[in-house]
């Protein structure tokens, strides 16, 4: 087997297949919506090049930028997310009664379709017969919003089920992450005499760091590209409100047949996101390495 | 020994992977027996969604199949959104399947100058074509050809609760200030007076065209998106402002903005709002539809929009034809496949009407067949129209589409004025 190994040849050979596939639907897609952003293209009939002009375009276009601004406050809420998620799974860590169950609990909405959390969540929110604003008529509230209807709440009250959507992923990683930590680590913080908070702030944090690092990537990365509650939810209304990058370009490529125009946004997300993560990256970068 | 077979197994599965791989594009549209023609036909009526419809198409296809020896029809069903964005990818691939479903004016357009679409005037030739009712084919038209051939028409009025209107002693409004007056009473007694779910956009998109029509005649509209007049007409800057004060008025139920047309209809259906404008595909609902309770089928009736500022022909509608048959340019089958559609088009018509309760784009005479009464009010409404306004969103090409149906949103949300709503108009419609 060593010897398999050991030949360059074999090496490329077993690589092959992943590699075909990741360039089949990844690279060589990327580098075609990169090229039709650079046509003028309605999907449908004849391509014709007209060089950087859709990127141009979208560089001074309002309603990219209001789209993008969206998808970065969904960046923001969501990190901030992750310093509930991380006290939740202290807790749940800390061998409180019924931890098991209350993870599984948090977990369900992971297991639903985005679809399906979407069309519960129109319901939550209907105007007149939603749980929510029932629930507010009956604590007195004479006049409920229309959550999904005003524009300068609609942002927010979407980013609700998003961020409840991932909660369970990212508190089953950090309850993994905290469970790895050695007991006599604890054991001995607690004989020196640190108080839980000492113990969560200065042992288990620093510990975990990576995890964490990891998971402020992941939260980032996956709203700068988010798009299906929106999608189904509000379709990017009422009149933009809550459009981010990814449902703008979809509804330029797919609903104004404007396909090269939206390749275009679909390359700049990318590049977005890309530079977002090397930044995100470079700011917590640290050489000191803690092992256990 | 183990070793080297352990790798060989490996070797073989990842082999085995691409081959799969690499095989997945060949082979579709092969599936026939022998010599046989095969005429692959896709539409949007799914089992689940659309029983009836389903159905009467399986059996116009079975009837076809059984009439002509030697060809076959390959059916494949998507759902409405699935197929938009399947034949668009399709076309870009030149893969079109031979038959299928496309929609009039601005969405046929790009796929006529791509030149996917066979014009299917001479199949139109004659008798045939006479039995459509007028103006329907020609929103299939491009350049003085016909692309499609429609198979429903929709006409918009306003639907309303009886029950609702008799307990406040209200009667079907025919003008604005008794619908005005409507509203009014409603409002008082804390009945929400019309549902609209205007996430959709189309749906208010019609109460705009509606008092376009009204105050501004029957062909403004249509003439300013074809830009042989401007979009910045007063009468269609007071149009939008009529509509924007309406919405401002709290006439429609609450957060409506945010509400799916379907969630607006399910209001109307639980007796929580009194009036809901929609076209005429939903009247199944209001007449035949069994899951429907009877008693609220019974209380709905319809009214044809009123005039505005006692102005305005009532016989004049906001509607069109809905989706159509196309037959690909590129077809191997083309001759048998205008066959088809032709065949579709003349059994879709009565068929259509008796069973799926749609009202189709083919002349019917409502007198020979058992209808319930609203279905030949309906058709008698549609023989005595004197003009029919193709739907704003439809007659516009994608993009000034766009433009019009995020305009219609920000309107009825208060967050342009009419003025700025023409403007954009204008601005979207002079760039093409």
């Amino acid at each position: 087997m060593n010897k398999v190994m050991s030949n360059k040849w074999m090496i490329a050979f077993y690589i092959m297949p992943a590699l075909l596939m990741v360039a089949f639907l990844i690279f060589i897609p990327l580098g075609l919506s990169a090229y039709y952003g650079l046509m003028e293209w309605d999907g449908i009939g004849a391509m014709e090049f007209i060089g950087m002009e859709n990127y141009i375009t979208a560089i001074q276009d309002a309603a990219f930028w209001d789209s993008a601004l969206h998808s970065f406050l969904l960046a923001v809420f969501s990190t901030l997310s992750l310093i509930v998620y991380l006290a939740i799974s202290m807790i749940l860590a800390s061998k409180i009664k019924g931890a098991d169950i209350l993870r599984k609990i948090y977990l369900i909405p992971m297991l639903l379709s985005s679809v399906a959390i979407a069309q519960l969540w129109i319901k939550v929110f209907n105007p007149a017969n939603g749980m929510l604003n029932r629930a507010l008529m009956w604590l007195g509230v004479e006049n409920p919003p229309a959550w999904l209807a005003n524009p300068d709440i609609v942002l927010y009250a979407i980013f609700v089920p998003i961020l409840w959507q991932y909660a369970g992923f990212y508190i089953l990683i950090y309850y993994a992450a905290l469970k790895n930590i050695p007991e006599s680590l604890i054991e001995a913080a607690k004989i020196d005499g640190a108080t839980p908070i000492q113990i969560a702030y200065r042992i288990k944090l620093p510990l975990i760091k990576g995890i964490v690092k990891v998971t402020v990537v992941l939260a980032i990365v996956g709203s700068l590209k988010y798009f299906d509650l929106i999608y189904v939810m509000t379709n990017g209304g009422p009149n933009g409100a809550s459009e981010v990058m990814a449902s703008y370009m979809y509804k330029l490529a797919f609903s104004t047949n404007e396909f090269g125009y939206g390749s275009a946004i679909g390359f700049l997300l990318l590049i977005i996101t890309l530079i977002v993560t090397v930044i995100v990256r470079k700011l917590t970068e640290d050489k000191e390495n803690i092992q256990y | 020994m183990k070793k080297k077979a352990f790798s060989l197994l490996v070797l073989l599965f990842s082999v085995s992977m691409i081959l799969a791989a690499c095989s997945g594009g060949s082979g579709d549209g092969e599936a026939s027996n022998g010599d046989d023609k095969v005429i692959d036909f896709m539409h949007l009526w799914p089992e689940g969604s659309s029983a009836e419809h389903n159905r009467i198409v399986q059996e116009i296809v079975d009837d076809y199949e059984s009439e002509n020896e030697g060809v076959s029809v390959n059916i494949e069903v998507l759902s409405n959104e699935q197929y938009k964005d399947k034949i668009k990818v399709l076309s870009t691939s030149d893969e079109l399947p031979d038959v299928g479903m496309t929609w009039p004016a601005g969405y046929l357009e790009p796929y006529v100058e791509a030149e996917k679409f066979a014009p299917l005037d001479d199949t139109l030739e004659g008798e045939f074509g006479d039995s459509f009712v007028a103006g329907t084919t020609s929103a299939y038209e491009v350049d003085g050809s016909t692309y499609g051939l429609p198979l429903e028409l929709n006409v918009a009025t306003v639907f309303y609760n009886q029950a609702i209107f008799d307990e406040y002693g209200l009667e079907k409004p025919e003008t604005y200030e008794e619908f005005q007056n409507v509203v009014d009473t409603l409002k008082e007694n804390d009945v929400a007076p019309i549902a609209l779910g205007n996430k959709d956009r189309w749906t208010g998109s019609m109460w705009y065209m509606y008092m376009a029509d009204r105050i501004g005649g029957t062909d403004l509209l249509t003439e300013a998106i074809n830009q042989d007049t401007s979009f910045e007409d007063p009468a269609l800057i007071e149009a939008a402002d009529k509509t924007q004060q309406l919405a401002q008025s709290d006439a429609f139920v609450n957060g409506f903005n945010g509400l799916s047309d379907q969630e607006a209809k399910s209001m109307f259906m639980n007796e929580q709002a009194a009036m809901y404008l929609i076209a005429t595909w939903d009247l199944p609902n209001y007449t035949t539809n069994e899951d429907v309770p009877q008693e609220f089928r019974d209380s709905v009736g319809y009214f044809k929009f009123p005039t505005v500022n006692g102005e305005g022909d009532r016989e004049s509608f906001v509607g069109g034809p809905g989706v159509g048959l196309f037959v690909a340019e590129n077809s191997d089958v083309k001759e048998e496949s205008k066959d088809f559609v032709k065949f579709f088009a003349e059994q879709w018509g009565e068929k259509s009407v008796t069973e799926a309760g749609v009202i189709p784009a083919t002349k019917v005479d409502a007198e020979s067949l058992d209808l319930p009464q609203m279905y030949v009010d309906v058709l008698d409404d549609l023989n005595n129209a004197t003009n029919l306004t193709l739907f704003a969103d439809v007659q516009m090409s994608p993009e000034a589409a766009e433009v019009h149906l995020s305009q219609i949103q920000a309107l009825f949300g208060g967050n342009v004025t009419p003025k700025e709503f023409a403007e954009a108009h204008q601005e979207a419609l002079s760039q093409e």
